[in-house]
């Protein structure tokens, strides 16, 4: 455990995110990383009351690290109800690093279409980015040893793990 | 007087299995010249060891294929001759279907001359029955035979019809001449290239019925029988054909068998993963034909067991299964197969030297060969309990493609002389 | 004696189990078909976007080749290569060219020399596609597009895709398979695919001349009759029936063979209302199927196409996972000998 409360993280972000969306013409749809991401966006799209269906994305097929890892053994289709030809969307993951899943997730979202605009959300910034990408709106930055990983355990109810490697 | 040799403490074969108690042996001149208490302290210009050895009469193979004439490549006379005396063989019959054909008066008398010229073993020509092994017309066969050629085969290969069968019989027996025969109903058989059984069935092999050796081997009896031919069926594969030839000699038939040694060690499954090496013809059957074929050989219904040795390139086995070509090397195996059958209890060692010694040589018409004074020295030395493991660096074949690859087999010869002349001798 | 099963895993898994050559379905087990098949489902995804390409593969070069010729399978093997971002390079190798196995091999090596990552092999010889990857290419992967009688693994996974979409999953399911069993490569592999995957049953519906040598050992039940053999079924496969069956005497001829073997509505009338009727293709209506049935609600012919890309992207990008796993075992254990032996240097 850690002594983060996942929970009030994600009710802050929601406040964040909220004066936002009352200015928009339309409401932005919402797009979750599996599998933490999808859990957390479940929740933010509730609390944000957003009318259309949520969507979730598997990027198994957009790594960067294919000839290092191989094939996810556990793909399983994305799934984006809805045309994201210009619309907002907001993209929801756990846990930013590197901002490799992030590139991996926007080149994902492309092939859908061209979005309007994409916003990022996401539960926990860790430092140590390798690409040029930052969230738009973090529930907390931390910084980790070395040795040490964060993992978001869920999907009921959703807690942070921290453990050495 | 020529050089003496005399060779100490071995066990010679006697009444068709080694004598217990050792002896000597004197040679001189090419032939025997004293065994036993004569031998024993005879002087002599050299003297070999054989403690714990046995000393055969040298084994006859039935069916050899010693690729020349024919592609270099896959082996010659000076290459695979020597091959048979490191196998225990100092004869062995030399199939038919070389390139040319052995057809003519010509090439019998080349593949005579080369064996006389480079070969280590004596080589007897099987002539073609047909012109060019085509099935169609009747080869010279009196010609043949006059060259020296000791039998007429169809190497093989489908003869047109049984008019064309039945008239190549009644013309051998014209002449007292032997048929070697691989039956195959080529029309049965069609494009199949392995045993047709559950496991083609699955691999999608195209298959070769058992029925079709069976039919052939009927219909090959029935007319052996009508025209009066000295029949031997080569290289039977299944347990009906076994059944057949045990039948036709008990009603009196001048019929003979041999079956090759692949055949009685091996059963279908070991084409399991498409291994080419395998592919013989005919194909190794099921494991209910193969216990067959050892009681056939056991009690004598086939008279000898062959080597079908068909040196082969690594090109030629290097395609998917059925555009392989069929055949493996098997002089240099034959006799270790033979004993590990022995040892593992599913062959009996007299018979197993039966049909390596007598039992062909009976098939040809010699006489019974023997280990006596006043005959040609044609004698292996072997270590029935020494070892050898079979590896491309083992095998003296210019075919490398062997049953038994990497397995390490007993009995290991040690000497093969001809006519008293050491043609092969292990290196220490 | 190693069994087929075992010669084949051997062959086609790495040492940790995954998938490195797609030769045939012996000795692979549920779970890694279940795989291939959830896989699949993730690349149908992928067909519906309006960019349907993913950068799996980008970078890595497939070789087509097709040693007898079918444009169908080679297209979708080509489309679903296209869209892993493979670099294709189709190759048609007339079979009478290269009918040697020589010539086979140095075709071969020649293609391995342009550093190609995967070959997709269609070869008339029954195990063409083990010989090339047992001996011929090292590190290649290769995927069998159908060899001889023997296997054609993609077609049947494909038809396995299609029937979990219709059915939900294998458990309790009666499948027939009907006409010429013995000459064809798919039924072989959707027989071994149905077995492994839990079928309840598999039936083959043929005369004796179409059936292979001892079809039991294959775990199926044979039915020369259709009026039996289609009672309870939830699935029935029709066959593709050769005109060269005739001549061969196998069959008298198409009109008794549709008599006994045909599907006709009111033999389709036999099978559990629900059952399903697929077909390779292309279809010999009024010779293996009846017009009305072939265009008819049951008949799942058409979507077999968007599978048939869907599941060749699985194994393909698994395939290409398994040996870019076994690349970077092999260069560690380089990496590592030869820090051995400049340890002890």
């Amino acid at each position: 455990m850690t002594d983060i409360d996942v929970a009030q993280c994600l009710e802050r972000l929601a406040e964040q995110l909220r004066p936002q969306l009352a200015e928009l013409p339309e409401p932005p749809l919402m797009v979750g990383i599996r599998t933490g991401g999808v859990w957390l966006a479940q929740r933010l799209h509730q609390a944000l009351a957003l009318p259309e269906p949520l969507g979730e994305l598997d990027i198994s097929f957009y790594r960067d690290d294919f000839s290092r890892v191989g094939l996810n053994p556990r793909v399983r289709p994305s799934h984006l109800p809805f045309a994201t030809e210009g619309r907002r969307l907001i993209l929801v993951d756990d846990i930013i690093m590197s901002g490799r899943t992030i590139r991996a997730a926007m080149n994902e979202l492309f092939d859908y279409g061209r979005p309007e605009s994409i916003q990022l959300v996401t539960l926990v910034d860790l430092g140590g980015r390798e690409l040029p990408i930052q969230p738009d709106f973090t529930g907390e930055t931390l910084s980790l040893g070395p040795q040490q990983r964060l993992k978001l355990r869920g999907p009921e109810p959703l807690w942070l793990e921290r453990c050495g490697i | 007087m020529g050089k003496r040799l005399r060779i100490d403490q071995i066990h010679p074969l006697q009444d068709g299995q080694p004598a217990k108690q050792a002896t000597s042996v004197l040679i001189a001149n090419g032939q025997i010249v004293a065994m036993g208490a004569q031998a024993i302290n005879a002087t002599a210009d050299q003297v070999i060891d054989g403690a714990g050895q046995w000393l055969l009469p040298g084994l006859i193979d039935l069916n050899c294929h010693l690729g020349e004439p024919g592609p270099d490549r896959r082996g010659t006379i000076a290459t695979e001759t020597l091959a048979a005396a490191k196998g225990g063989f100092t004869q062995v019959c030399a199939v038919p279907e070389t390139s040319p054909v052995n057809d003519s008066g010509a090439v019998t008398h080349l593949i005579l001359d080369l064996a006389a010229q480079q070969g280590q073993v004596r080589v007897l020509p099987v002539g073609a029955l047909t012109r060019g092994l085509a099935g169609e017309m009747l080869s010279d066969m009196v010609g043949l035979m006059g060259a020296g050629c000791i039998a007429l085969g169809n190497g093989g290969r489908a003869l047109r019809d049984a008019r064309v069968l039945r008239r190549c019989m009644a013309y051998a027996h014209t002449f007292g001449f032997t048929l070697f025969i691989q039956p195959e109903n080529a029309v049965l058989a069609a494009d199949g290239c392995a045993h047709d059984g559950a496991l083609a069935a699955r691999m999608g092999l195209p298959g070769i019925p058992a029925v079709a050796e069976t039919t052939a081997v009927s219909e090959m009896l029935l007319l052996a029988e009508e025209t009066g031919v000295r029949l031997h069926l080569g290289q039977l594969s299944c347990a009906r054909s076994v059944q057949l030839v045990r039948a036709a000699k008990a009603r009196g038939l001048a019929v003979t068998a041999d079956v090759a040694m692949h055949h009685l060690v091996y059963t279908d499954q070991v084409i399991t993963g498409f291994d080419g090496r395998f592919h013989v013809r005919p194909p190794i059957r099921e494991e209910s034909d193969r216990k067959a074929l050892l009681a056939g050989v056991e009690e004598g219904t086939i008279d000898a067991i062959c080597s079908q040795h068909r040196p082969q390139d690594q090109a030629a086995k290097q395609a998917p299964f059925a555009a392989t070509e069929a055949g493996l090397s098997g002089l240099e195996t034959t006799l270790s197969l033979g004993l590990r059958l022995v040892a593992q209890g599913q062959l009996s060692q007299g018979a197993l030297l039966r049909a390596l010694i007598p039992g062909p040589a009976a098939v040809l018409g010699q006489p019974l060969p023997q280990l006596a004074v006043g005959l040609p020295a044609d004698a292996v030395l072997l270590r029935p309990d020494g070892q050898w493991t079979v590896s491309p660096q083992t095998l003296l074949s210019t075919g490398k493609q062997a049953p038994a690859m990497g397995e390490t087999l007993p009995g290991v010869v040690s000497l093969t002389m001809v006519a008293g002349q050491i043609v092969y001798q292990q290196a220490d | 004696m190693a069994t087929m099963a075992d010669s084949n895993r051997q062959l086609q898994l790495t040492a940790d189990g995954e998938l490195k050559h797609f030769l045939s379905l012996e000795g692979l087990d549920r779970a890694l078909l279940t795989r291939i098949l959830d896989t699949a489902d993730s690349f149908i995804e992928v067909g519906e976007r309006s960019i349907k390409k993913v950068p799996l593969l980008r970078g890595r070069t497939l070789v087509n080749l097709f040693f007898e010729p079918s444009t169908r399978t080679r297209s979708t093997f080509e489309l679903a290569a296209k869209r892993l971002s493979a670099d294709v390079l189709n190759l048609d190798i007339s079979t009478s060219a290269t009918s040697k196995g020589e010539t086979l091999s140095d075709t071969l090596l020649n293609l391995e020399a342009m550093a190609s990552d995967m070959f997709v092999i269609r070869h008339a010889h029954s195990g063409a596609a083990h010989f090339i990857a047992r001996d011929v290419t090292p590190g290649v992967a290769i995927i069998n597009a159908g060899d001889g009688r023997h296997a054609h693994p993609t077609q049947a996974m494909l038809d396995m895709l299609t029937i979990r979409q219709h059915k939900g999953s294998f458990t309790g399911l009666k499948v027939g398979i009907v006409g010429d069993v013995q000459h064809s490569r798919v039924a072989r592999s959707q027989i071994q695919a149905l077995n492994i995957l839990g079928a309840e049953e598999v039936r083959l519906i043929a005369p004796d001349t179409l059936l292979p040598t001892e079809p039991e050992a294959m775990g199926v039940r044979v039915f020369p009759r259709m009026e039996q053999g289609l009672k309870d079924l939830d699935v029935i496969i029709m066959l593709r029936l050769q005109r060269e069956r005739m001549e061969g005497a196998l069959l008298p001829s198409e009109r008794e063979f549709y008599k006994l073997y045909g599907l006709t509505r009111e033999k389709l009338a036999l099978a559990h209302p629900k059952a399903i009727v697929m077909h390779p293709g292309p279809i010999n209506r009024g010779v293996e199927i009846e017009s009305e049935v072939a265009d008819g609600p049951q008949s799942v012919i058409l979507n077999q196409v968007t599978n048939g890309i869907a599941v060749r992207m699985a194994v393909m990008s698994m395939a290409m996972s398994g040996q870019l796993a076994e690349r970077q075992q092999q260069a560690k254990a380089q990496q590592k000998a030869q820090q051995k032996v400049q340890g002890n240097g």
